[in-house]
């Protein structure tokens, strides 16, 4: 957030960037190895001299006089490039994988800028590198936004070294050489691949360099549709995520938790009985609650069930949905702007507590040991994690090895380091290594959630202009702990007066307004309760633009206008009218649809990325009375079309993956997937509880459409479209059932299903399974 | 502790645990076959979904004490051709959509798919969104709309 990049005003075209030089480095290695610095200092001083878009000569790409010793070099932050010898490229990225796609975009740009076949570029995750700093978090949709010319310049610079370093053995002029598919030519004749010139280009020292990166109209990968790099993997089986590891003695383990959120354990009565049960290897005491190992996980929750212990209260005992929604009621501020000569609509949105819990619970394998310890999860704030267990561990920094592992999901979940927390407490104290993995009762029920908020609107309108709009969204605070992934800034967050303006910072950066609508006030305000809270994907946006939207749709009929016509009349651009005329043109807006079918559409902008989604919705008996089992099927969305411009799109299969995500989550928020508090805990512990969009709610019809590259820079793409779902869907839902909707999602009201108890906090695995099967 | 033999992706084991240690852990944390993944435990998310003699089922849900010598377990790493190596029609399939985010779930959609298509072709139909209605293993990436387009692709070829 603090590291976005200067921004341009929306729909401003990019300015020629292309052919700017960017800084890299040479390393010093036994093959070649080039990087680049994250962060601030990429550009380099001189603007590009040169604009002809040919192969540049040696001193354009390789300005010796530029270079800097090693000495001088400040060279910990850097993010390498590695060419091997058998032809391929090796890139640890410092970043989180959680499904978002980013090692294949990676991957793409590295291929990309080095001509070499997407084929030899391999990209895995970087263990916790403290020396980043910063830039080691992944979040905010900005990871593509960071990485996009870091990586290239570095792999510039490696593609700059291989063409001088083939170019001396052949005694020839660099510019008479081509590279293509990881093959150097010459026009007389020579021919090399990249890994047989790896030794030679190495450089025996490192020096900065400056690198020219190609241009555009150059590209023949960025920007073309393809399948990710790990889909094979993930098809057959093989992809690992953290409990699939094989850590020598990493038993299962799983931890007994009370049944309100932060409750503590007084005793236990029965430790030596479940000690003594089948495969039980140690029974112990933590901060979260009782720890069990066991030779399998069945054997942990059998232990876990059997724990007889003595709670004592949590930090929210005595809310539910209602206490809190009081609370934060009280706690809105004030609508400034009376209608005064104009009219005005008032509006008031309740969104419930909503899980972030992804389909992998909350896991981690950890090695403690007196002298180090070894860790290994699915993290986003790896640099936070590392330094966290350092200190409850009371070891060096640098003795505690954090691993990230491939996420199965996040939606903001892996920000946080729970369960790494809790599995370095439980091995340090049981003096063993642990696989520690979370039940899905307590994901659900103990998991980071987004949190309970209220969202009112005033929109004051005069002669067919809106003069004035006014939001003031209240909400349990956020948990923004884990800051911006480094430990001084988490730390910074917790302060009481840190967080909030940590909180506001993330609102204003965020919440943009992308129609004229005269004076206009976005405000947060935070109430803070001890829920476990944490941003989920799209963080403030989803809520605060389903508000807004459906607020549109009221001044669209009180004006007079159609929902699609005055979008187009009030949004600030042409970039902005042209997504939402796409939406409303493969949608086609308007068409007939029977008796409690309608449309919706929506708009947003942000991450310098713009999203319009047209939705169809059913409310009619047959389709919302469908039986099945432990469900609820309707309403349904039927129909969506979803169009993203992400300024400069680099995998559009990717992109539009991403964005058939993002259309499902929003359909859940409107209409189904929320948390209800009772007494001090979720009563959700299931799938089957929390409804998230399921076979049976998703739209039969989804089209996305990726548009055409807007700017030469990419903007957020993986949670862009969850807001405009969100919005779209209930928009579609007023339109049909003709009353606008203010209580999400709008099941709530509703408990369809039966809570499974607190007490054993998990339940027991059936064992009737053979008979549902087909 | 007692002894338990039955096949798993064509070979045969034998384990020696707890009777009503549920299937998933017999596979994951004793056999180390890993494509089966945890989701909730309780046949819900259907996360785990693997084969018994053909047919899908959840292993979460199953105490190894009710899998028999006769009993072939498939999982996702045993769905490929035995003999060629050949991906099933469905992992092509999953591929050609690029259905996968996280993949975290997906040995199970896959596994589901399968039997979903067999089920259907054997009562002398093709899959429809009816079938797709039933068909519970939950997606949290939101992969739905290109499983579905996977599965009616892969169900013209098998």
């Amino acid at each position: 957030m603090a590291h976005q990049r200067r921004s341009r005003r929306p729909g401003e075209q990019s300015p020629a960037l292309e052919r700017r030089r960017f800084l890299g480095y040479l390393l010093a290695a036994p093959t070649l190895a080039v990087a680049a610095r994250l962060g601030g200092d990429l550009a380099a001083p001189a603007p590009a001299s040169a604009a002809i878009p040919s192969i540049p000569g040696p001193a354009d790409i390789l300005d010796l006089g530029d270079a800097l010793t090693l000495a001088a070099a400040p060279t910990s932050g850097l993010i390498a490039i590695q060419l091997n010898r058998d032809d391929s490229v090796s890139f640890a990225v410092p970043r989180a994988e959680v499904g978002q796609g980013i090692t294949t975009t990676i991957a793409m740009l590295i291929a990309e800028e080095l001509d070499l076949p997407l084929s030899k570029v391999g990209v895995n995750l970087a263990d916790a590198r403290p020396e980043l700093v910063f830039n080691q978090l992944t979040g905010g949709s900005n990871s593509v936004r960071s990485l996009f010319h870091p990586v290239r310049t570095a792999a510039a610079v490696a593609r700059a070294r291989l063409l001088v370093t083939a170019a001396e053995q052949w005694k020839v002029d660099p510019a008479t050489l081509t590279m293509s598919q990881g093959v150097i030519r010459s026009s007389s004749g020579h021919t090399a691949s990249y890994g047989s010139l790896a030794e030679a280009a190495a450089s025996p020292r490192t020096e900065e360099v400056s690198a020219t990166l190609k241009d555009p109209s150059e590209f023949t990968l960025i920007g073309k549709p393809t399948t990710r790099l790990d889909a094979l993997d993930a098809v057959t089986g093989r992809k690992q995520f953290t409990m699939d590891l094989q850590v020598p003695d990493a038993l299962p383990t799983m931890i007994c938790r009370p049944p309100t959120i932060n409750g503590t354990v007084r005793s236990v009565a029965n430790l030596a009985e479940v000690t003594a049960m089948p495969g039980v290897t140690d029974v112990v005491t933590v901060s979260s609650g009782v720890a069990v190992r066991a030779a399998t996980f069945g054997q942990c929750i059998d232990a876990v069930r059997a724990l007889s212990v003595d709670w004592g209260p949590g930090t929210v005992d005595g809310e539910t949905d209602a206490s809190v929604e009081q609370k934060l009621r009280a706690a809105t501020l004030p609508l400034a702007l009376p209608p005064v000569l104009t009219q005005s609509i008032d509006a008031e949105f309740v969104f419930a507590f909503a899980s972030n819990s992804a389909l992998e619970t909350n896991c981690a394998i950890a090695d403690v040991r007196p002298d180090g310890a070894e860790i290994w999860s699915g993290l986003k704030s790896p640099i936070v994690a590392q330094e966290q267990i350092a200190a409850m561990l009371g070891l060096p920094i640098p003795s505690v090895k954090v691993h990230v592992v491939t996420g199965g999901g996040s939606f903001g979940r892996k920000l946080f380091s729970d369960a790494a927390l809790e599995a370095a407490e439980i091995s340090k104290k049981i003096g063993k290594p642990v696989k520690l993995m979370w039940h899905r009762a307590d994901d659900s029920r103990h998991g980071r959630t987004h949190p309970m908020s209220i969202s009112r609107i005033r929109a004051n309108y005069a002669l067919g202009n809106v003069v004035s709009y006014e939001q003031r969204h209240t909400s349990v605070t956020t948990d923004f702990g884990h800051g911006l992934g480094e430990i001084l800034t988490a730390v910074a967050a917790k302060l009481p007066v840190g967080d909030v303006g940590f909180s506001q910072t993330v609102f204003l950066l965020s919440q943009s307004m992308p129609y004229n609508f005269g004076a206009t006030t976005q405000l947060l305000n935070e109430v803070p309760l001890k829920f476990h809270t944490s941003s989920m994907r799209n963080v403030y946006s989803p809520n605060v633009v389903c508000a807004r939207e459906l607020v549109i749709d009221q001044l669209a009929a009180k004006l007079g206008q159609d929902p699609l016509t005055f979008r187009r009349n009030f949004l600030k651009n042409d970039r902005f009218r042209a997504v939402l005329d796409k939406a409303a043109e493969v949608g086609e807006w308007g068409r007939e649809l029977p008796d409690g079918m309608a449309q919706g559409i929506a708009f947003h902008w942000e991450y310098k990325s713009a999203s319009a989604v047209l939705m169809e919705i059913d409310c009619r008996p047959e389709t919302v009375n469908r039986k099945i089992r432990d469900a609820v099927a309707g309403p349904r969305v039927t129909r969506a079309v979803a169009v993203v411009d992400a300024g400069l799109p680099i995998n559009p299969r990717g992109l539009e993956a991403q964005t058939i995500g993002c259309v499902n989550d929003g359909i859940a928020l409107a209409l189904t997937s929320s948390l209800h508090i009772d007494n001090g805990l979720p009563l959700e512990a299931s799938w089957d509880n929390y409804f998230y969009t399921r076979q049976w709610n998703t739209p039969p019809e989804l089209e996305v459409v990726v548009m055409p590259a807007t700017t030469g820079e990419p903007g957020g793409a993986g949670e862009l479209a969850v807001a405009s779902s969100f919005a779209a869907a209930a928009c579609a839902y007023g339109r049909a059932v003709g009353q606008m909707p203010t209580r999400f999602p709008i099941n709530h009201g509703t408990l369809s299903f039966e809570p499974k108890p607190k007490v054993p906090p998990v339940p027991e695995s059936p064992v009737d399974g053979l008979a549902y099967t087909f | 502790m007692s002894q338990h033999t039955f096949t798993v992706n064509g070979k045969q084991v034998t384990v020696d645990t707890d009777d009503k240690v549920r299937l998933l852990w017999v596979l994951r944390d004793l056999l180390g076959i890993t494509g089966p993944k945890y989701g909730c435990g309780i046949n819900v998310c259907k996360a785990c979904t693997s084969h018994i003699n053909g047919k899908a089922f959840n292993p979460c849900s199953v105490p190894v004490s009710a899998i028999g010598p006769d009993d072939e377990i498939t999982t996702i790493e045993g769905i490929a051709d035995p003999a060629t190596g050949a991906l099933h029609p469905m992992q092509e399939a999953w591929l050609e959509q690029d259905v996968a985010q996280c993949g975290y779930c997906q040995p199970g959609q896959i596994m589901a798919a399968i039997a979903k298509v067999k089920q259907a072709r054997s009562e002398g139909r093709e899959i429809s969104d009816a079938d797709f209605d039933e068909i519970r293993n939950i997606c949290r990436c939101g992969t739905y709309s290109r499983i579905r387009d996977a599965v009616r692709s892969a169900a013209a070829k098998m």
